[in-house]
């Protein structure tokens, strides 16, 4: 955790790109992008000092930052596993089983919905339907989608993710949409 | 097999890649609209075509493009709404993540209609591995001519850039997309000012549907009598439908619109049936935000006649014995479904995703959750039905966005139409108790 905040040249570069998308004097359109960079950089959440380096950035005011990342549901103000586990609870999902896929997890993993696992790998949240209705139960673990869940698909997610062992992002490249 | 316009070539091998999309014809309304048409012309078509916004509301895109403003010298832009968050809906992931493109070229004709220079896709944050995808093709594009500086040779000049949102579905109300977009909360705006007048960064804007979108390659390509022709009545066109829930066959589905609501549940071609032979119970047939109506009503009107697939037929009878078209998330419930539980989940929702401006949703949404929380948890108090009744008639009509509506309606239907069920959670806890309210996992993996 003691990593300095602070981007690499190339993620400085990407930022930078951004921010030239947008008209002149329009650079804060790029504050959501540049959160979810920072967030996948920097163990998965956005602390303060993270919020005001990305307020540094940007050339806008911290509290522009805070008032954006509390707002938005994808962005953890507070530490989360290296793998969060979003299970969707909205009514395609909850009519074909997800609040069972939301207990086996709570059971396997030792720990209630919104709670992370002592060795930090592993945080269950429940989320609102994610566009995958057709794929329920569904869950979201970083870029990927795992969807027609069963109690054994779950096994073989949770298996794979801890086998992987790193962190997991929305920004990742190496998804894979199946398990 | 009924007409299909977007999903034609969805299963060809490789229609991601702008290769594959080209040999498919793809592109062809770039090259008809700049070489051969003015841009007024393109408004013309779309609005002969009769297409309706496919976001939800249905409103007439040719009539929508009208309105933009056009002061001199001032930029407008051309906003795609990729947010897709109504629950029951995912067609315009499958649309994007499958055959990117398609969209691609409906926003370079659209935006050569509008005389939009840029022109942008704002998605869903969760959908962060399609806005990959869609990045990989508008680069095919660019590499390829079809997009950057005078295109084709022409003096249209475009650029696209996809957005990602954080995870809000308020941000698919076109307003606080546009404050999303400009790196805000997403509150939305009071209007007027509307989008056209003064979107994006204070300039005219076009928000659309990636459907919506997704459709002007046809209506270009083969004029807005060709496409009128497809559909029935005022509903022209074909129509992306999200199926999910206790059905054989979720997915996708392309209709031409007019077709039975029977049909699309029972046919092999749609959704193939209830699942394990149940009966059937209700259907919400338009996403979350519309009325859910029981089996009788969702087959046949109030008047008895056929329910179809289509903006008016699917909301024949109004709010009394109708629905909505919606945004086409048709989501099916069987008969052991717990429409009181089901409810509850839509209620949770609602309650999560209000932005909090305006207090009878702020309040409301979370009034409603705790009420039907205690109910489906067997803690229900006698008035409780008429006190939710009370609190979402106050809600609709007294906020600044839709979300308002959207959550009462909902929970207005549910009781009209279920009022039984919800009293005897209240009165018979007791029966309540151990009873499933759903298919479980395992249920299911032996279905
Ligand atoms: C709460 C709320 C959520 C909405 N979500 C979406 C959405 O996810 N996608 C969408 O296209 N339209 C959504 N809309 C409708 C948009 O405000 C807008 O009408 C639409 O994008 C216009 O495009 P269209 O005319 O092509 O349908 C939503 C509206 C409300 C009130
Ligand atoms: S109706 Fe709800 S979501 Fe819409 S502006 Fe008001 S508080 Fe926000
Ligand atoms: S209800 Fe779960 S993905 Fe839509």
């Amino acid at each position: 955790m003691s990593k300095e905040i602070k981007f690499n040249e190339e993620t400085l570069a990407l930022v930078d790109k951004l921010i030239n998308r947008y008209p002149a004097g329009k650079q804060k359109s790029a504050l959501i992008p540049v959160l979810h960079i920072a967030q996948a950089e920097f163990n998965g959440w956005l602390s303060s000092e993270t919020m005001d380096y990305v307020a540094s950035l940007l050339k806008i005011k911290p509290i522009e930052v805070y008032e954006v990342a509390s707002f938005y549901s994808m962005f953890n103000l507070k530490p989360v596993g290296k793998c969060l586990i979003e299970v969707c609870r909205t009514s395609s999902c909850w009519a074909r089983g997800s609040e069972d896929v939301v207990r086996y997890l709570e059971k396997k993993l030792g720990i209630k919905e919104g709670e992370t696992t002592k060795d930090g790998m592993f945080t269950i949240k429940t989320v609102e339907c994610l566009g995958s209705c057709g794929g329920a139960p569904m869950l979201q673990v970083g870029a990927a989608f795992h969807e027609n869940l069963t109690l054994e698909k779950v096994d073989a997610i949770v298996e794979n993710y801890k086998s992987i062992g790193k962190q997991r992002s929305y920004t990742d490249l190496d998804y894979k949409n199946t398990i | 097999m009924g007409k299909k316009i977007l999903l034609e070539h969805i299963n060809v091998p490789g229609i991601n890649t702008l290769e594959v999309y080209r040999q498919k014809g793809g592109y062809a309304s770039v090259e008809k609209a700049l070489k051969t048409m003015a841009p007024d012309a393109i408004v013309e078509e779309v609005k002969k075509s009769g297409l309706r916004g496919r976001g939800g509301a249905g409103f007439p895109t040719g009539m929508k493009w009208s309105f933009l403003a056009k002061p001199e010298g001032v930029e407008r832009y051309l906003v795609v709404n990729a947010d897709e968050s109504e629950p029951g809906t995912f067609k315009d992931r499958y649309l994007m993540e499958r055959i990117p493109h398609i969209l691609i070229e409906g926003m370079i004709t659209a935006s050569f209609a509008l005389g939009a220079k840029t022109s942008c896709i704002y998605i869903r944050g969760e959908y962060f591995y399609v806005s990959r995808i869609l990045e990989a093709a508008i680069a095919e594009a660019y590499a390829a001519g079809w997009l950057g500086k005078n295109i084709l040779g022409t003096n249209f000049s475009h650029d696209i850039f996809v957005q990602v949102g954080a995870g809000a579905y308020i941000c698919g109300e076109e307003t606080a997309l546009l404050e999303s977009l400009e790196g805000k909360r997403g509150n939305p705006r009071i209007k007027p000012p509307f989008p056209a007048v003064a979107g994006l960064y204070g300039c005219p804007t076009v928000v659309n549907n990636v459907e919506t979108i997704a459709s002007v390659p046809y209506i270009v390509m083969n004029g807005g009598d060709e496409y009128a022709k497809i559909g029935i009545g005022r509903s022209t066109g074909t129509k992306l439908i999200s199926a999910s829930g206790h059905i054989n066959k979720p997915g996708v589905y392309e209709i031409e619109m007019g077709i039975t609501v029977e049909d699309f549940i029972y046919s092999d071609e749609y959704c193939g049936g209830i699942i394990n032979g149940r009966k059937l119970k209700a259907v919400v047939a338009g996403g979350s935000s519309v009325p859910i109506l029981p089996a009788d009503l969702i087959l046949k009107t109030e008047k008895g006649e056929a329910r179809l697939m289509s903006y008016e037929s699917l909301s024949d009878g109004g709010f009394a014995s109708g629905t909505m078209l919606g945004s086409g998330g048709f989501m099916v419930y069987d008969e052991t479904t717990s429409i009181v539980k089901n409810l509850y989940t839509f209620a949770r929702f609602y309650h999560h995703e209000s932005c909090g401006q305006c207090s009878p949703c702020r309040e409301g949404t979370g009034w409603m959750e705790k009420i039907l929380h205690r109910i489906v948890e067997g803690h229900g108090k006698p008035g409780d039905v008429d006190l939710l009744w009370d609190i979402q008639r106050k809600i609709e009509g007294n906020t600044i966005c839709p979300l308002g509506d959207a959550a009462a309606w909902p929970v207005a239907s549910a009781i009209r139409h279920f009022r039984k069920e919800f009293e005897e959670y209240i009165n018979h806890p007791e029966r309540i108790k151990d009873v499933k309210h759903y298919y479980s996992v395992h249920q299911l993996a032996s279905v």
